[in-house]
């Protein structure tokens, strides 16, 4: 392998073709969006064409990129700690993903456990069943359920019929439904990366733990769940961190009173055009994800390196 | 050895029900007669047929077709260079950058990616539209593509091209002969997924579009957010089959391929 590398000429005009496109297109469609967001989170919101000030002006010089300096503040960060309201998105977008995160993995693990102990004929047909949802849109998905959830959905008639309940219960417009939304759209990557492990696992250990007189539940929970804990932390990471910055789910099922903060970068955005705290508020969601997101590219580089 | 208790079994179950339950139900009511939502007034096709005459409709579906076929070629272009750049090329300077770069936006929240691309085409005082959209989607994509990409070079027998060379191959015919045969299953699959996650995107694209640009999703969407409806659910259900049976036929011709190919990867 080493050697192949070796042998291809390290200044080749095709090689440096092969990274530069790529590197370039993220540095200007992913990068340098960023520190534009960063940028206007520290300005002001104005009525004018775009919605805010300062703008570098570089066709003033030196003197018009001072200008520039000058009128950057952090009056949109002070905003985000004095404002309740969203000091309780944030809390709120936290809890939701914390629980929902938790719940996926205690109704994803027994699924993936199951899935990996089937034949590997069936295996296979499930991994497609498991994917194919993820396929369809998520706007449909969560549609389909609002289908379901609302007054005389299909789940108050069945609770009704099996005179479970004798009102028929609200279930749009709640957190309850958010829940309910959540585990439903990421289960496929919560259930994925844990069955990729599941399946690799060496039975011969279960075997030997029950040689020495292990019973079966203490060696799930001493070999099974330590060895399986990769994809445990892969499908956390996976589900938490987008769940956090979730705007169509909360949107369509959840109500007004507490908004998620993804809705809260929308409403600023899109309802009162005040682009600066939009980008501020932006800027602070990503500062509180940096720590997951640097764990799950920590985690991504490992998997790609070792195949 | 490895038993399926009854457990594992319920387990399973369950959790294909609960992912298919509410995608069957919509494609139930979309046959529903009646206009109320929540009633069931025997078999129809009229929402379909409704359908076929909302011109809105059917340009957004005409509009996200298009951006879902330029985007995902893009994307798929771009991923399987990242790919081969982080696979094949060892430790080069600005690796770990580039590597964040593709690993970041697969779990970044949309809204964020979404927004700052907006403020970035504002910035370059860009006309938003088609081609906006389609620049948010391919850069979203990429990663996706270069991750998929990726898991199948690290697999790849490198023999295979060290002999190619051996026998006086240059590099880049190395790669057309042998590489890329080899690795086309990944970048079909790629190039699908690239598809299917412009196709399925609302957040980004709302973001990013302007004028002359309502793709599907926007239009669902804001349709949506007035309540059920039962033309969506015939939007919503031509959606699921299409996507369906491609992804099904992909996979069965992965499946012809692997096994016409097992030989070669040893």
């Amino acid at each position: 392998m080493i050697d192949a590398k070796s042998r291809m000429p390290k200044t080749s005009l095709a090689r440096k073709f092969v990274v530069a496109l790529p590197y370039a297109w993220l540095l200007l469609f992913f990068l340098v969006p960023f520190l534009i967001v960063l940028k206007i989170s520290l300005s002001q919101s104005a009525i004018a064409q775009p919605p805010y000030a300062p703008v570098l002006d570089f066709a003033a010089g030196w003197r018009g990129i001072a200008r520039f300096f000058a009128g950057l503040s952090f009056d949109n960060y002070r905003l985000l700690g004095s404002d309740p309201l969203y000091l309780l998105s944030y809390v709120k977008s936290l809890q939701i993903a914390a629980f929902s995160t938790l719940m996926l993995l205690a109704i994803g693990y027994p699924i993936a456990y199951g899935m990996a102990r089937t034949p590997r004929r069936v295996q296979a047909v499930l991994v497609v069943l498991v994917v194919l949802p993820f396929w369809t849109s998520f706007l449909i998905r969560i549609y389909a359920w609002m289908n379901i959830l609302q007054r005389d959905g299909l789940l108050n008639k069945a609770l009704l019929a099996l005179h479970i309940v004798h009102e028929p219960p609200v279930w749009l417009a709640t957190d309850t439904a958010i829940y309910i939304g959540m585990v439903y759209s990421y289960l496929p990557f919560m259930v994925l990366p844990l069955y990729a492990v599941l399946e690799k696992l060496d039975q011969l250990l279960l075997e030997a733990a029950a040689d020495l007189g292990c019973p079966r539940w203490k060696a799930f929970w001493l070999v099974t769940v330590p060895l399986s804990s990769p994809g445990i932390v892969a499908g956390a990471l996976l589900c938490f961190i987008p769940i956090v910055g979730e705007f169509v789910i909360p949107d369509l099922l959840g109500g007004s009173n507490a908004p998620m903060i993804g809705q809260t970068i929308w409403t600023e955005f899109f309802g009162n055009k005040d682009w600066p705290a939009s980008a501020a508020v932006a800027v602070a969601l990503v500062c509180l994800l940096v720590t997951p997101i640097v764990l799950f590219q920590h985690q991504a580089m490992r998997a790609s390196e070792q195949g | 050895m490895r038993r399926v208790t009854a457990f594992n079994l319920f387990a399973i179950v369950l959790g294909i029900v609960f992912l298919y339950l509410p995608i069957v139900v919509l494609v139930i009511y979309s046959f529903n007669a009646s206009r109320l939502v929540a009633v069931w007034g025997g078999w129809s096709t009229q929402w379909y047929a409704e359908l076929a005459g909302d011109a809105a409709i059917l340009s957004a579906a005409s509009i996200s077709l298009r951006v879902a076929l330029v985007s995902a070629s893009l994307a798929t272009l771009l991923g399987t260079l990242a790919a081969l750049a982080l696979v094949r090329f060892g430790r080069f300077r600005g690796r770990l950058l580039f590597a964040s770069m593709i690993y970041a936006p697969l779990v970044m929240p949309e809204v964020i990616t979404g927004l700052s691309l907006l403020l970035l085409f504002v910035a370059l005082a860009v006309d938003r539209g088609f081609w906006t959209v389609v620049i948010a989607h391919t850069t979203m994509a990429a990663c996706f593509v270069t991750v998929v990409v990726q898991s199948r070079l690290v697999d790849f027998d490198i023999s295979l091209e060290e002999a190619a060379m051996d026998l006086g191959a240059p590099p880049l015919r190395t790669f057309l002969t042998i590489t890329l045969p080899l690795i086309l299953p990944a970048i079909a699959a790629a190039w699908m997924l690239a598809f299917a996650l412009s196709l399925d995107d609302l957040v980004i694209a709302s973001f990013t579009t302007g004028p002359g640009a309502t793709t599907l999703p926007i239009r669902i969407y804001s349709e949506v957010r007035l309540g059920v409806k039962p033309e969506i659910n015939a939007v919503c259900s031509i959606f699921i089959a299409v996507v369906c049976v491609a992804v099904l036929t992909a996979s069965l011709v992965a499946k012809l391929t692997a096994a016409r190919g097992a030989p070669t990867r040893l």
